[in-house]
C-alpha cells in the first residue's frame, strides 16, 4: 500500500515564505517524487547511491545552489533551506550527498580558495561533472578534529600529505577531495588542501556495514605521501575556523532537511492510521494514544520549521550566529528522530518493512544526529553561548 | 514563432475540496496548481520556441494568488507574462473569458494561441474554440503533434477509438493542447531567480470590463455524490446468469 506524500503545514507556515521560495519547495518536491521515491528502496536495500540522479538534480541547480556566480543559482539561504528539505524528505543520504558537494566542497572553494580554483572547479562541480569529498573526522578524531594527525610537509614547490581520514561521504566516488591537514611549515596551523583523487598516495575504500545512509557512499581516506602543487594550499583557509564555517554552512541545510524526513514520516503515519482499523473495526487514529502521537508529532514539526524558518531568515540577513545554527541542527535532528521512532510504533509491524520510508528514515537520521557535531555536542556548544563557559 | 499560452490556476487533483457557503462552488482555502493539459501546452509552446525561435507569452485571467502559475511558467522558460488580475475573473464563463483574452492581446501579433484542452476544475473545453472564434482564426482540438510546414503548420488530432487525424492549417491559428503529448520539464532554480526580472504586465478588470457581457453558463448547485451500494446476487446456470448480468450492465448501469 503506497502512500502518497501530501505535504505538512498546520500553521499556514506557506503564508510566512514567498511565491518563489514555494516554488523552489514544489519543484524539488516534484522531482524527488518522480526520480527518486520510485528507486530509494531498491538502492538502500542495495546500499546503492542512485549516480544517475547526478546530472539531472545538477541540471536543476541543486549543486551550490546559494552560491553566486560560476553558474550556481545565487539561492537565498530559505530557498536552499526548502530545497534540502525536500530532499531529505526523499532520503537522507541523497541530501548528504547534495550537501558535501555544495556546503562542504563548492563552500570552501568558493570562500577560501583562489580564482584560478574556483575556476577550475565549482563550473564543473556545479554541472556535477565533477564530485567531491570533505576529508576532516579521523579514525581518532571526530567530535575533537583540532587533535588531527594529518600533515602537510613543504618540498620545493609542492605540499606533501600524510594521514587518514574516516566516515568521508562520497570518498571513494569524488574527483576532489577537501583535506584538513596541520600544515608544518606554519606551525602546525590547519589548513584546507585540494586533492585530486587520482594522485598516487591517494586511497579511498569504501566502509561496509552501515545501517544508514545505506543511499550514500561513505568511505576511509589513506593519504601516504600524497604530492600536490602548492597551488592546492586553499589561500585564504586559517585554521580550525574554516572547516567549521563549512560544516555550519552543512548544519543549516540539515536543519532544514531534517524537517523533510520529519514530515515524510509523519504524513505516513497520520495516512496509515487512518485506514488501519483495529478494535470496534475504528481506525486507529480513532484511539487516544494513537492521537497522542500524532498530536506530539505535529507539534514538534511546526516549531521546528519556525525554528529554521527564523536561522534561515537571520542567515539572509547575515546575523546568524553559529549557536542559532548549533541550536536549529540539534532541536531539528531529535524531533526528527523522535517523529520516525513514533510512526514507526504507529505502524505497528508495518514500521519495520521496507514498503514504507519510515525505518529508513529512522535509520538515516541516527547518522545525522552524530555528523557535523553529535546532538551532545552541540548541546554544549548552545551551553557554551549561554553560561559564557566552555564545556567542552 | 510567437505563441501564447493560456494558463489555469485549478485546485489541486488530489485536495479534498470543501463547498462554500452558497453551494455554487467551492471554499477559497485549498491548494492550487497549474490545469494540467495547460502544463503540456507550455512545454509544446518552449519546443516550438527552442526549435524555430521566437517568443512564448503566458496568460491567466485570475486573482492575485494565480500569479503563481505565470511564475512557474517563466521559471520554466516563458519569455513574459500578462496577468489579468481580478477576483472577479474566477466565476467567468468561457465566453467571457476568451472575451477577456481577446481584449487584452488586441495590440499583440501572435502566430498561434495554445491552451490545454480542458480546465481540470470546469472542464468546459470552450475557451480556446471561442477565443479562435472571436479572433476570426481558425482552431483545432485535442492536438497531440505540431510541426512546421511550408503553408503553416501540419497537426496531429486525436479522435476516438485510437483514430487520429491530420490537419494543415494557416497561421495565425488557436490549438488546444492535450495532456501528455511531451514530457515536462522542471523549472530550475537558474529559472527561479530569472523570472523575477521578466516582464509580467498586470491587466485590471476595468481595461477588459468593456468587452465582457453576462454569463450565459452558470452553476446552480454542486454538491458531493452521495455513495450507495446495492448487492443482488443473480441466480441460475452460468448462462442464463451472464445474460441477465449483460442486460443489466446495458440497460441498468449502461456500462456496455
Ligand atoms: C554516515 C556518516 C557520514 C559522515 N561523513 C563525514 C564527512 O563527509 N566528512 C567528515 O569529515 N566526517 C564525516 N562523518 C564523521 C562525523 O562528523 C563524526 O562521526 C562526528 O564528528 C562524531 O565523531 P565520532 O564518530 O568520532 O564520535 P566521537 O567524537 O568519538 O563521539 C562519541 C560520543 O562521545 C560524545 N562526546 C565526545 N566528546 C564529548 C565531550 N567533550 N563532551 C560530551 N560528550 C562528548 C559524542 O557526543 C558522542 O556521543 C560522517 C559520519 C557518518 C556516520
Ligand atoms: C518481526 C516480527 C515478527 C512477528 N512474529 C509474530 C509471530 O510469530 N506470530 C504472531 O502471531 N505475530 C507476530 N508478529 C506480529 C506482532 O505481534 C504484531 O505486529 C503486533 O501485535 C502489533 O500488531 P500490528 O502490527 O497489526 O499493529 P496494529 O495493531 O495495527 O497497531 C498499530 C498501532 O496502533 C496502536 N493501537 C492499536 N490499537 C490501539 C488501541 N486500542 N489503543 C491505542 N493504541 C492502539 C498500536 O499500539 C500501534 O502503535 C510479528 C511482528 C514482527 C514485526
Amino acid at each position: 500500500m503506497a502512500i502518497k506524500f501530501r505535504g505538512v503545514d498546520f500553521l499556514e507556515f506557506d503564508a510566512l515564505i514567498s511565491d518563489e521560495e514555494r516554488l523552489v519547495r514544489d519543484t524539488t518536491r516534484k522531482f524527488i517524487e518522480d526520480n527518486l521515491i520510485p528507486i530509494i528502496e531498491e538502492c538502500n536495500r542495495a546500499g546503492r547511491f542512485p549516480r544517475e540522479l547526478v546530472k539531472p538534480m545538477a541540471d536543476l541547480g541543486f549543486f551550490g545552489a546559494s552560491l553566486k556566480g560560476y553558474g550556481c543559482a545565487g539561492m537565498s539561504n530559505v530557498e536552499y533551506g526548502l530545497m534540502t528539505q525536500e530532499l531529505e524528505r526523499g532520503d537522507s543520504g541523497v541530501r548528504s550527498f547534495v550537501s558535501v558537494q555544495s556546503a562542504l566542497v563548492m563552500y570552501p572553494i568558493y570562500a577560501f580558495g583562489s580564482e584560478q580554483q574556483k575556476q577550475q572547479w565549482l563550473p564543473a562541480m556545479q554541472k556535477g561533472e565533477k564530485l567531491g569529498c570533505f576529508g576532516l573526522t579521523e579514525p581518532d578524531f571526530g567530535s575533537n578534529p583540532s587533535g588531527m594527525r594529518t600533515r602537510a610537509r613543504r618540498a620545493g614547490k609542492e605540499y606533501v600529505l600524510n594521514g587518514e581520514k574516516m566516515w568521508i561521504t562520497s570518498g571513494s566516488i569524488a574527483d576532489v577531495a577537501v583535506i584538513w591537514a596541520k600544515n608544518e611549515e606554519e606551525d602546525d596551523k590547519i589548513r584546507g588542501f585540494l586533492v585530486e583523487t587520482n594522485r598516487p598516495g591517494f586511497r579511498a575504500e569504501d566502509i561496509h556495514g552501515k545501517w544508514s545512509l545505506r543511499a550514500s557512499v561513505t568511505s576511509s581516506l589513506s593519504l601516504q605521501d600524497v604530492h600536490i602543487p602548492e597551488s592546492n594550499l586553499l589561500p585564504d583557509s586559517d585554521g580550525l575556523k574554516s572547516p567549521l564555517m563549512c560544516l555550519n554552512q552543512a548544519r543549516y541545510g540539515i536543519a532544514w532537511g531534517v524537517v523533510g524526513a520529519a514530515m515524510a514520516c509523519y504524513d505516513c503515519a497520520l495516512q496509515y492510521s487512518l485506514f488501519r482499523k483495529q478494535f470496534r473495526d475504528q481506525p486507529i487514529a480513532s484511539h487516544q494514544l494513537v492521537q497522542e502521537k500524532l498530536a506530539w508529532m505535529i507539534t514538534e514539526i511546526t516549531k521546528a520549521q519556525l525554528l529554521v524558518l527564523q536561522v534561515g531568515r537571520l542567515k539572509d540577513k547575515e546575523k546568524a550566529g553559529h549557536q542559532h545554527i548549533s541550536m536549529a541542527k540539534r532541536n531539528n535532528v531529535w524531533m526528527a528522530l523522535e517523529c520516525a521512532r513514533l510512526s514507526r510504533d504507529i505502524l505497528g509491524a508495518n514500521g519495520v518493512a521496507d514498503e514504507y520510508p519510515i525505518f529508513r528514515h529512522m535509520a538515516n537520521l541516527e547518522s545525522v544526529k552524530t555528523y557535523e557535531g553529535t546532538h551532545d555536542i552541540h548541546t554544549l556548544i548552545i551551553g557554551q553561548s549561554v553560561t559564557g563557559i566552555d564545556a567542552i | 514563432m510567437k505563441i501564447l499560452v493560456c494558463m489555469k490556476q485549478v485546485p489541486q487533483k488530489d485536495a479534498p475540496l470543501k463547498l462554500n457557503e452558497s453551494s455554487a462552488w467551492i471554499r477559497e482555502d485549498v491548494s492550487y496548481e497549474v490545469n494540467e493539459p495547460d502544463a503540456y501546452a507550455l512545454e509544446e509552446a518552449l519546443r516550438q520556441k527552442e526549435k524555430h525561435s521566437g517568443e512564448v507569452v503566458v496568460i491567466t485571467a485570475g486573482p492575485a494568488r494565480s500569479r503563481q502559475v505565470l511564475r512557474e511558467a517563466l521559471a520554466k522558460g516563458a519569455d513574459r507574462a500578462i496577468h489579468l488580475e481580478d477576483p472577479g475573473f474566477v466565476g467567468l464563463d468561457a465566453v467571457n473569458t476568451a472575451r477577456a483574452f481577446a481584449a487584452a492581446i488586441k495590440d499583440e501579433k501572435f502566430d498561434l494561441i495554445f491552451t490545454g484542452l480542458q480546465s481540470d476544475d470546469y472542464g468546459y473545453a470552450q475557451t480556446g474554440v471561442i477565443l479562435a472564434e472571436l479572433l476570426g482564426w481558425p482552431h483545432a482540438t485535442i492536438i497531440m503533434q505540431i510541426e512546421k510546414s511550408d503553408s503553416g503548420i501540419r497537426v496531429k488530432r486525436e479522435l476516438e477509438a485510437g483514430y487520429f487525424q491530420f490537419v494543415d492549417m494557416p497561421l495565425p491559428a488557436v490549438l488546444t493542447i492535450q495532456s501528455g503529448i511531451n514530457k515536462l520539464r522542471y523549472a530550475t532554480l537558474i529559472g527561479i531567480k530569472q523570472a523575477k526580472n521578466k516582464p509580467q504586465r498586470k491587466v485590471p478588470l476595468a481595461e477588459v470590463q468593456p468587452a465582457l457581457g453576462s454569463n450565459m453558463q452558470k452553476i446552480e448547485r454542486l454538491y458531493i455524490p452521495q455513495k450507495t451500494k446495492n448487492t443482488e446476487f443473480l441466480e441460475g446456470s452460468p448462462g442464463e446468469v451472464a445474460k441477465k448480468l449483460a442486460e443489466k450492465l446495458r440497460n441498468e448501469v449502461r456500462v456496455l
